[in-house]
């Protein structure tokens, strides 16, 4: 009965997952492989990164952002996540008939501007127009293209992550998802939310250059950080164990989840990034993430443990237990 | 935050899972019958705070997984009927009928729209006056008079292109079916929304009748752990009666003006509760005074009857005579992203909650 492609296969959790297990992967490439954020390519001797991002979010401006700058960011972190620095970027639009050029202009001014803030630059574009109807608005395709200072190859394949590490995030998790609900006026509520949605490649290299002992990455996008803390455990076959009441939530985003029947957990981010530290080096790098305004929210949320591998266990602001599983399904709000 | 961490106090949480530990020997059997209560006690990991002999089991609490099977049959049948909007609320939208679900005809084209009030849906009738909006009506007491209001406005501002299918229910007489069965129950944990409603009193049958207590609780780990430990101090004294630990929110009388309109809309009818089967007056249905906003009678969506998965389990697990753990189908072709049965569909399902959150211990 699932023939069809439905939203759920969007979403970045199980459903997404096996979607790129089963069709993509199946054609395209090495069911071994490690899907993580960004490729790694050899040319002769050099390794670059190379990543590719669709952006075709609603409404497309929103409390903290709109949908260039979110293009840009989704694309820079990809990149950051993987250890590399970011250089080049390409822009596809996808228009939709009826489109005020004023908005167009407004997205690709914010294009530009963060671009410039994230030292990565535009070298190639595409512009497609389509009838009214066909596509919602605007979206975007962005790929990425980045270098290596040093071979941090090893953060996206989780290979060095060991017993004992420490998992940090750089602040306050789920705006992105709430700012965005909130614009979308279905709610009948207003928040003064903004997403979160930044370029953190500036960050993660201030944290790398310090020679801190970085051994995963990931941008905690869709799906939220209890689908990457799942991916992770996916990779490296080890348990994680969460400290729920460490992860910083805002009162008000934790509010709204009290009300829709969310998880923070499971809410959607553009500015955050979860990196697993040698646990000598954890504090080391809270302190550095402090001194940027996107990381003086940064916690030490948990750690990795030998128990239960390829589980994710939070323990609960009450003490008590609970397996954290990947996203499965839209988080709908409760109905009763 | 405040109203919400005084209700999550380690400490307090601690010093109540003491105390319950002395009744580690015992064997007592606690059913929540909401689904609030099930999401809570596995997102808080109550289980992994309980002494050894005290059960918690998963009663028929949440409202998508009750639903019959041809209820969303009917919800899809409407769906492809020229000019028709449906408007739901979200959880409903991946439960599977006997042959499609709401999300697949979505994907094939189908008009469906996810609301989250049944005022949002009315505006879409008045935006839309061209179109015959449908309102998928589910739950108990608490979201039946969100409907009661709908439906009391669409007649009184004459909004004659809205419609209600309704599926609701309400608690009392499954509550009873259940003391009937052959289920072992030895208290409820009371839902606190429909009381907050009903009031307490609509349970007093079940000490009387069935020397079973009960208390109306909350649905912070406080308020859980607390009404846990009232329930197993009625079971051990022997003294069964209706406490509410919800104090905050409910009273034995309950919102009196909630209760009149749902009584001026709705009529009670026998209805049929996924896995449990038919239950008199158990169901709500309009009054012939709204027969005209009546999905049922409008509308030409007759189905078989019903037709469930022989391996699902979730009929035993509605009553409590199985966990989800017992099901064959369980985390293997049943998942949150393949629902076989109701009860993985809904997050408040038992099913989806197990799978979700798990009992680590």
């Amino acid at each position: 009965m699932n023939e069809l492609i439905t939203l759920n296969h969007g979403g970045g959790g199980k459903a997404s997952q096996d979607l790129i297990k089963n069709i993509f992967i199946k054609s395209f490439g090495d069911p071994r492989s490690i899907l993580s954020d960004s490729a790694i390519l050899k040319i002769d001797s050099n390794k670059i990164a190379c990543t590719t991002d669709s952006f075709v979010i609603d409404p497309i401006f929103f409390p903290g952002g709109d949908i260039g700058k979110l293009a840009v960011c989704g694309t820079v972190n990809d990149l950051a996540v993987s250890g590399a620095v970011p250089k080049y970027l390409t822009v596809s639009f996808i228009l939709e008939e009826g489109l005020p050029i004023k908005d167009l202009k407004r997205i690709v001014e914010s294009i530009s501007v963060q671009a410039k803030l994230a030292n990565i630059k535009i070298v190639a574009g595409d512009t497609k127009v389509v009838n009214n109807g066909k596509c919602d608005k605007i979206f975007i395709n962005t790929t990425g293209i980045g270098i290596f200072e040093n071979d941090y190859t090893y953060i996206g394949s989780g290979e060095k992550v060991s017993v004992g590490d420490k998992l940090l995030v750089n602040g306050t998790i789920g705006d992105h998802s709430i700012a965005v609900l909130g614009a979308r006026n279905e709610l009948d509520f207003k928040t003064d939310i903004q997403s979160d949605c930044a370029c953190l490649n500036e960050l993660i290299q201030s944290v790398l250059k310090a020679g801190k002992r970085v051994k995963f990455m990931r941008d905690v996008t869709r799906g939220g950080l209890a689908t990457v803390l799942n991916e992770l455990v996916g990779i490296v076959n080890l348990g994680l164990e969460l400290e729920e009441k460490e992860i910083p939530v805002k009162e008000s985003v934790r509010g709204l989840c009290e009300v829709l029947g969310f998880d923070p957990l499971y809410l959607a981010n553009e500015g955050k990034v979860l990196m697993v530290v040698h646990p000598d080096d954890a504090e080391g790098v809270i302190e550095i993430l402090n001194k940027n305004l996107l990381g003086i929210e940064s916690r030490i949320i948990g750690e990795v443990v030998s128990d239960h591998p390829g589980m994710v266990i939070g323990k609960t602001e009450i003490g008590g237990k609970r397996i954290i599983n990947m996203l499965q399904g839209e988080q709908l709000p409760r109905i009763c | 935050m405040k109203f919400i961490d005084e209700y999550r106090d380690a400490e307090i949480v601690e010093i109540i899972s003491k105390r319950l530990s002395r009744f580690r020997d015992l064997d007592i059997s606690l059913m929540e019958v909401c689904g609030g209560h099930t999401m809570a006690i596995h997102r808080f990991g109550i289980p992994s705070l309980l002494a050894k002999g005290i059960k918690l089991i998963s009663g028929p609490g949440c409202p998508v997984c009750v639903s019959s099977i041809s209820f969303i049959d009917k919800a899809i049948l409407c769906s492809g009927i020229d000019n028709v909007i449906i408007t739901t609320y979200g959880d409903l939208i991946r439960v599977p009928g006997s042959k499609s679900s709401l999300e697949n005809e979505k994907s094939k084209g189908a008009d469906i729209r996810i609301v989250y009030s049944t005022l949002e849906a009315l505006r879409i009738a008045q935006a839309n006056r061209d179109k015959k909006v449908v309102f998928l009506g589910i739950g108990f007491e608490t979201t039946a008079p969100a409907s009661a209001v709908a439906i009391q406005k669409a007649f009184e501002e004459n909004i004659s292109n809205f419609y209600l299918l309704s599926a609701h229910k309400i608690m009392p007489p499954v509550m009873e079916a259940l003391l009937n069965d052959k289920v072992r129950i030895d208290g409820f944990i009371c839902p606190g929304h429909v009381s907050a409603i009903t009031g307490s009193r609509i349970y007093n049958f079940i000490p009387e009748k069935y020397r079973i207590a009960c208390v109306v609780t909350g649905f912070e780990p406080m308020d859980l752990m607390q009404s846990i430990e009232m329930l197993v101090n009625q079971v051990v004294d022997r003294s069964p009666k209706v406490q509410i630990q919800y104090s905050r929110a409910v009273t034995m009388e309950g919102n009196t003006k909630a209760q009149a309109i749902m009584n001026e809309i709705f009529e009670t009818r026998n209805d049929y509760w996924r896995g449990i089967g038919e239950i008199p007056n158990s169901g709500l249905r309009l009054k012939n005074k709204y027969k005209n906003y009546d999905a049922e009678l409008i509308f030409d969506i007759k189905v078989d009857v019903e037709n469930e998965n022989s391996a699902c389990i979730c009929g035993d697990i509605l009553r409590g005579l199985k966990t989800p753990k017992d099901c064959k189908l369980f985390n293997k072709v049943c998942s949150p992203s393949n629902p076989i049965g109701a009860c993985m569909v809904s997050s408040e399902g038992a099913c989806a909650a197990y799978y979700k959150y798990g009992s680590y211990e």
